[in-house]
């Protein structure tokens, strides 16, 4: 009963879906004020619908509803009530629907919270979001319907794969869909500024709140997700270049592009119809990054087999979807034509400098993700593009981004002398080469280049603090006191570029991560990293739904103990999965990190591994989100546009 | 910049998505017809005979060499195995039922032991007709083997047409082996 309800809302939110688009698109043209305000009401049903339909899901799977196939084939009695929820997004079908409720409620939201907009960009922005949702509800409802129901429904169900019962992954995808969805609405907004013809300053205040927020949960997305792999695969590794990781870092890239170009509409009306074909590719990545990787036609370790009818039905909507913004962008941008003048020295122009670089890494990731299935389609040539080629490509693109990112926010808008802002970075400066010359004497290049890019960028950002708060020049009470009073904007950008450092610190700090494999007997030991690892004991350890094997390894230091570590092989029974849980202890610099891997005639093939800074990486990630949420934070933009009274496209119908 | 050149260069992005969409349309209905599978692993030797090898037999027994795969009487299979391979012990009952069913099937074992491969053979059955031991592992790299198991199909010409890297189960055999057998017999 409860599934039929929710498949009739799931329906239902299709029908009210396509009434929001075409009545928010083709309201502000018939200069019907019913048609604008029922724009926003019919956004709050169609959420309505669509939660209603999500909880139907939820309540199946709560209970263990088996009728219904979805929760047949990922649920079981046994497994736990986190993850009898958790489960629901933890497969296509049920994924689809959470990525469909998370772009009604970024629909919601805009209905909501942007009662300060003019009526006609509201109504149009909503119709914009009303029909991408409509098409992917549809695909949703005709060939991905999470209601499907099985009779006679079985016994019990096929259980949850034992790796995705783990709270990091739980979260993991909610997290990330946000991420990606929250790009349709700066997408929604480029979409009804073509239509209207006409972007200016408050455009760029309206959109910019919803890039920084959507990519505050892109980088956390991608945070958690790398995170997961690290302590959950056992291969000690963060990133792998695999596709689907590629797919959330090329919206990472436009997006962040499209953080910094908007700042250079609202502040100077210039790079209009540059930042609109962000806001359309940032979406469009988002799209293809969720659904193409779904059709099977990249090759990766993720696995969420599709039918082929389904990659079918996706290509047709994301034609419609991208291809007909990029037609409405090709005729209607080049209407919109800047209007700030700046020398080739201004923040404008390390923002631009800034554009170009990411969009180049986006571009080369785009290429190498691509090239396999391209090529094999053109030239019939198999073949792989692997970690070498992206770690070569993207890390001489990533130093001029290091280098502007300390410079760019010193600079004045207009014109600005680059000089006095070097010399106010003397410090940073100094730092990163000294961090330089000591590391080049460890004779690893890509570690010291990386580590002072690191320290630079950092050391930079902190300067760009000190500087604007006049820490040493005024007295420290003064100083602090400048600091509360800085808009929050300054020192969440700040701090995204102290996330960033760290980051990078973290990445190439792991550089010089040292591992092995050793197959080692109870009693035996081995060296690694200046630690002596010896193996102790391997025995068997109660589990709820699993047993498992534990190895008990104590690292000393000179001959004194210092750590214990106990990884383990869990065996699940009934789904006949193996998995090892990783022993990892860190001290906020590094971790050490031991994998059981085997077991083998009384011995345990060991991967151990001190990895230094691996902590970084991802505090690194959770800085730069916390300083989009921080930034987010400001008056400013919370309160909206100084200029309401003076909106544009006639606000007033 | 004059505004036809604006013009253009504002379709430009179009035209990439365009171009994209295509390629991914062809490749979608390449994928329907089976006739590219994005997880396959490229093998080298599709449309070749194998490389030059001579390996020796178990236990000072008869092995084979490329020779012996130049001209068979009728399509074979040609599977890498190893005693320590967990998925290939999977593979072994798929293996005796398709030698009881007439297929010929030579087994190379790949950095295996003779005491540990008699034993072998012993628990899960020998289903190859004909056994080569590659302790050094240097043919499986001239071969291009992946990982063990790996099973090529070689036509009457002593060609190979098809690797599958992984344990065959009944659709592999169903929708990829089978239709080769009767091309080529």
């Amino acid at each position: 009963m409860i599934p039929e309800l929710g498949h009739f809302c799931l329906a239902m939110a299709v029908a009210i879906a396509c009434a929001q688009g075409v009545v928010g698109i083709a309201g502000p043209t018939l200069k019907d004020p019913r048609a604008l305000a029922a724009a926003p009401l019919l956004t709050l049903l169609h959420f309505t619908a669509i939660s209603l339909s999500f909880l139907a899901l939820a309540w199946a799977g709560v209970v263990s509803d088996f009728t219904v196939e979805n929760i047949a084939d990922f649920s079981s009695a046994q497994t736990p009530l986190l993850y009898r929820i958790t489960g629901i997004w933890g497969n296509h079908d049920g994924s689809i629907l959470l990525w469909c409720l998370i772009l009604s409620l970024c629909g919601t939201a805009v209905a909501l919270g942007g009662r300060q907009l003019p009526a006609s960009l509201r109504a149009r922005v909503l119709g914009v979001l009303g029909l991408v949702s409509c098409g992917f509800l549809l695909f949703t409802l005709a060939v991905s319907n999470p209601f499907t129901r099985i009779w006679p429904p079985p016994l019990d169900g096929a259980g949850m794969n034992p790796i995705l019962q783990d709270p990091g992954l739980a979260f993991h995808p909610p997290v990330l869909y946000t991420g990606y969805v929250g790009f349709s609405v700066a997408f929604a907004f480029a979409i009804a500024a073509l239509i209207e013809g006409r972007i200016d300053a408050a455009w760029g205040r309206w959109v910019r709140p919803w890039a920084l927020l959507s990519w505050c949960f892109l980088t956390a997305g991608i945070t958690l997700g790398s995170w997961w792999s690290y302590y959950t695969l056992g291969w000690g590794g963060y990133w792998f270049w695999d596709p689907v990781e590629n797919a959330a870092l090329l919206p990472w890239l436009t997006g962040t592009a499209l953080l910094h170009c908007a700042i250079v509409v609202e502040k100077r009306e210039s790079l209009k119809a540059w930042t609109v074909l962000l806001a359309i590719a940032t979406f469009s990545l988002s799209l293809s990054g969720t659904f193409l990787v779904r059709s099977g036609i990249l090759n990766s370790v993720h696995s969420f087999a599709a039918a082929p009818d389904q990659g079918l039905f996706i290509l047709v909507l994301l034609a419609i979807t991208i291809g007909g913004s990029l037609l409405l962008f090709a005729f209607r941008a080049p209407v919109l034509a800047g209007s700030g003048i700046y020398a080739p020295i201004s923040r404008e122009s390390a923002l631009i400098l800034n554009n170009i670089f990411l969009c180049a890494i986006a571009a080369v990731v785009f290429t190498g993700t691509l090239y396999p299935p391209f090529v094999d389609l053109l030239f019939g040539i198999q073949l792989s593009v692997g970690a070498p080629f992206f770690n070569q490509t993207v890390l001489p693109l990533a130093g001029p981004i290091i280098l502007a990112m300390g410079v760019g926010p010193m600079l004045r808008w207009k014109r600005a002398d680059l000089l006095p802002v070097l010399q106010r970075l003397w410090l940073a400066g100094a730092v990163a080469v000294l961090v330089l010359i000591i590391l080049t004497a460890t004779k690893h290049l890509i570690a010291a280049l990386g580590l002072a890019g690191g320290a630079w960028v950092v050391c930079s950002a902190l300067t760009d603090l000190a500087e604007r708060t006049r820490l040493f020049r005024v007295p420290l009470g003064d100083a602090l006191g400048r600091f509360f009073g800085l808009p929050r904007a300054a020192i969440g950008a700040a701090l995204g570029h102290i996330g960033f450092g760290v980051s990078v610190i973290g990445i190439a700090a792991m550089t010089l991560a040292v591992q092995k494999v050793v197959v080692l007997k109870p009693g035996q030991s081995t060296m690694l990293g200046g630690y002596s690892w010896m193996l102790d004991d391997i025995h068997d350890a109660p589990g709820p739904d699993y047993t498992q094997r534990v190895a008990d390894i104590t690292l000393s230091d000179d001959g004194k103990a210092f750590m214990v570590l106990h990884p383990t092989r869990r065996f699940f029974t009934s789904q006949h999965v193996i998995t090892s849980d990783a022993a990892i202890r860190t001290n906020g610099f590094q971790d050490i990190y031991a994998d059981f891997a085997d077991e083998e005639d009384g011995g345990a093939e060991l991967r151990l591994n001190r990895h230094p800074g691996a902590p970084e990486i991802w505090f690194g990630g959770l800085i730069m989100a916390l300083g989009g949420a921080f930034s987010l934070s400001d008056r400013r933009l919370r309160v909206g546009a100084p200029f309401r009274k003076r909106v544009p496209g006639g606000a007033t119908v | 910049m004059s505004p036809l050149r604006r013009r253009i260069l504002f379709g430009a992005p179009l035209a990439v998505a365009v171009a994209g969409g295509a390629g991914f349309y062809t490749i979608l209905r390449r994928m329907q017809s089976d006739q590219y599978d994005p997880h396959a692993l490229p093998s080298p030797l599709i449309g070749k005979r194998p490389p030059s090898f001579a390996l020796p037999g178990i236990n000072g027994a008869a092995g084979f060499s490329n020779a012996d795969l130049l001209a068979p009487a009728k399509p074979m299979l040609v599977n890498w195995f190893a005693s320590w391979c967990a998925p290939c012990q999977e593979e072994a009952q798929m293996l005796q039922t398709l030698a009881s069913q007439g297929v010929t099937i030579w087994g190379i074992a790949y950095e295996d032991q003779p005491p540990d491969l008699a034993a072998y053979l012993q628990k899960y059955g020998n289903p190859y007709a004909r056994i080569a031991t590659d302790v050094s592992g240097l043919t499986a790299i001239n071969w291009g083997v992946y990982g063990v198991p790996e099973t090529y199909f070689i036509d009457k010409a002593g060609i190979v047409r098809l690797r599958y890297a992984g344990a065959l189960t009944d659709e592999v055999v169903q929708t990829r082996l089978k239709p080769l057998f009767e091309q080529y017999s």
